[in-house]
């Protein structure tokens, strides 16, 4: 399991990390980042995509 | 010489990317990274914006993380500069003399700050902005009632201008074009930025220079080319960027504006030859981008680092293997630029090239609030950008394709 932690008083909602992870991150209706907090390993060069592109690098992983 | 490690010049978010890709695709053998500043790789954006601003803020809050594929085999040479390459020994020699053999080399030494266009008599108080040190140094001198003057109106000065203003500076930006930003949004956002920061306090003097520095020991005045006087405490120099490609002289390659490369990132010479074994990533790099031409162009986007790094990474790593990388590099090299900027509370994201545009359109929402802009060469779309309304701006990432080009 990877454990994702996005530190939202940096986050602006640029919604790149969307379009590297659709799995895990989404924009909603208000143009507001939503994510959900725990992805299966399979997905951790996506994950790791998402964090770089990050333009407030505020997107976290841990590996558990 | 098999043992020699895949040397890293600069250690960059680029050279970090490219190292990253590198062990992604397999390559498990020594790295080295060879840099000029004391730091380990960081983010620079937050420089202009909220470590600029937060007193005590360092290193700590915009280093990049590094991954546990770079725990190991990795050495750091910091505090150190690249002064030599010889392509033929497959050697660097750095600044105190010492030799780094490698068995592929990357390039990643990024641009620095043009200098102030004038003599600078030796004056304190004149400031550039691109390292962690330099913002520390900046920071420390923006104190509320400072009078900044702040040359050049592109992002980093714009960014600054903002930055200092929220400080309670009394900023001037001084400027050669017509409005704020001109070549990244064009004339219409360009002027909407400008009122902007003019509801903040920040006066313009467009179409100006500098003549000239008044003060001892430090900045005093600057007198503008139109005979202006302004009070000066801090002087900002934000007028654009140089390669720092000077280590590169003499080696062969074509460094003539950043490092040429090919599709596949790799160095060309001046005699038009392909260097398998060294690349260029990040904004030192010079290439074509089949999206929108192919001229060869330095761009000087954040999320291009990382895009260059890990291609490059990769095709090292299957040239490191002994495979053939002449399909990979065949796929073809077409990344998105894309770039945003934070100035007050307008947060700004584009994406494609806007500064290839001879006309922008306002195509959804009001310039003065949130908005959406498309950027147009004659009749082909290659920028996007808007204030707010992310889902708009996203929804164009797709609409660059490349048209078919004879
Ligand atoms: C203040 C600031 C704010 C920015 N804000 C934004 C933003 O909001 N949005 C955006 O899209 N982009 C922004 N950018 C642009 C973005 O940060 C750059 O595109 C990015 O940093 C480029 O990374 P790089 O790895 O190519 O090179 P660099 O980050 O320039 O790193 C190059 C490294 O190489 C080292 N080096 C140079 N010469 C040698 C040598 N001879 N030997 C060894 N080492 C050497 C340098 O010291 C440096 O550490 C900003 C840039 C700055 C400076
Ligand atoms: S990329 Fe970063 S800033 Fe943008 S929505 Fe995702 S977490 Fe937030």
């Amino acid at each position: 399991m990877i454990k994702i932690y996005v530190d939202m008083d940096k986050c602006q909602h640029y919604g790149q990390c969307v379009f590297e992870a659709p799995e895990v991150f989404q924009l909603n209706a208000d143009d507001k980042l939503e994510y959900q907090a725990e992805a299966p390993d399979d997905l951790l060069a996506d994950l790791e995509s998402a964090a770089d592109v990050c333009p407030m690098q505020a997107i976290f992983l841990t590996k558990e | 010489m098999t043992d020699a490690p895949l040397l890293i010049v600069g250690a960059s978010m680029a050279g970090l990317r490219t190292a990253e890709g590198a062990r992604r695709a397999g390559y498990a053998g020594p790295i080295t990274f060879l840099g000029a500043e004391a730091h380990a790789p960081y983010n620079r954006p937050p420089l202009s914006k909220e470590l600029l601003q937060t007193e005590g803020q360092g290193h700590a809050d915009v280093a990049f993380p590094i991954r546990s594929a770079l725990e190991e085999g990795v050495e750091w040479v910091l505090g150190r500069a690249a002064a030599a390459l010889d392509v033929e020994r497959r050697v660097v020699v750095d600044e105190t003399g010492q030799e780094h053999p490698y068995s592929a080399l990357v390039i990643a030494t990024g641009l620095r700050p043009k200098p102030l266009p004038i003599d600078d008599h030796g004056l304190g108080g004149i400031y550039v902005l691109r390292t962690l040190d330099d913002a520390v140094a900046l920071r420390g001198a923006l104190r509320p009632g400072a009078n900044v003057v702040i040359l050049g109106s592109g992002f980093v000065g714009c960014e600054i201008a903002a930055t200092a203003a929220k400080n309670g500076a009394n900023v001037s930006i001084v400027s050669q074009s017509r409005v704020p930003l001109q070549r990244a949004l064009g004339s219409q956002l360009g002027a909407e930025m400008r009122r902007r920061h003019e509801a903040h306090g920040v006066r313009f003097f467009c179409g100006e220079s500098l003549f000239g520095l008044v003060g001892d020991p430090d900045v005093e005045r600057v007198i503008l080319t139109s005979g202006v006087m302004l009070e000066c405490d801090v002087l900002v120099v934000a007028i654009g960027s140089d390669p720092n490609t000077e280590w590169l002289q003499g080696s062969g390659l074509d460094v003539s504006d950043g490092v040429l490369v090919d599709a596949g990132l790799r160095a060309i010479g001046v005699d038009g030859t392909v260097h398998p074994e060294i690349v260029a990533v990040g904004d030192v790099a010079r290439y074509a981008n089949p999206l929108f031409d192919d001229v060869p162009r330095r761009v000087e986007h954040w999320n291009l680092p990382t895009e260059t790094g890990k291609r490059a990474g990769g095709i090292l790593a299957a040239q490191l293997a002994g495979q053939d990388c002449a399909p990979l590099v065949a796929e073809g090299f077409a990344p998105l630029p894309s770039f945003w900027s934070d100035q007050y509370d307008a947060h700004v994201l584009a994406f494609g090239m806007t500064y290839l545009a001879d006309r922008s359109e306002l195509v959804a929402g009001s310039l003065d609030d949130e908005c959406v802009l498309e950027y147009y060469r004659g009749d082909e779309l290659v920028g996007v950008c808007g204030i707010g309304m992310r889902s708009t701006v996203q929804s164009y990432r797709t609409r660059f394709a490349a048209p078919a080009r004879a």
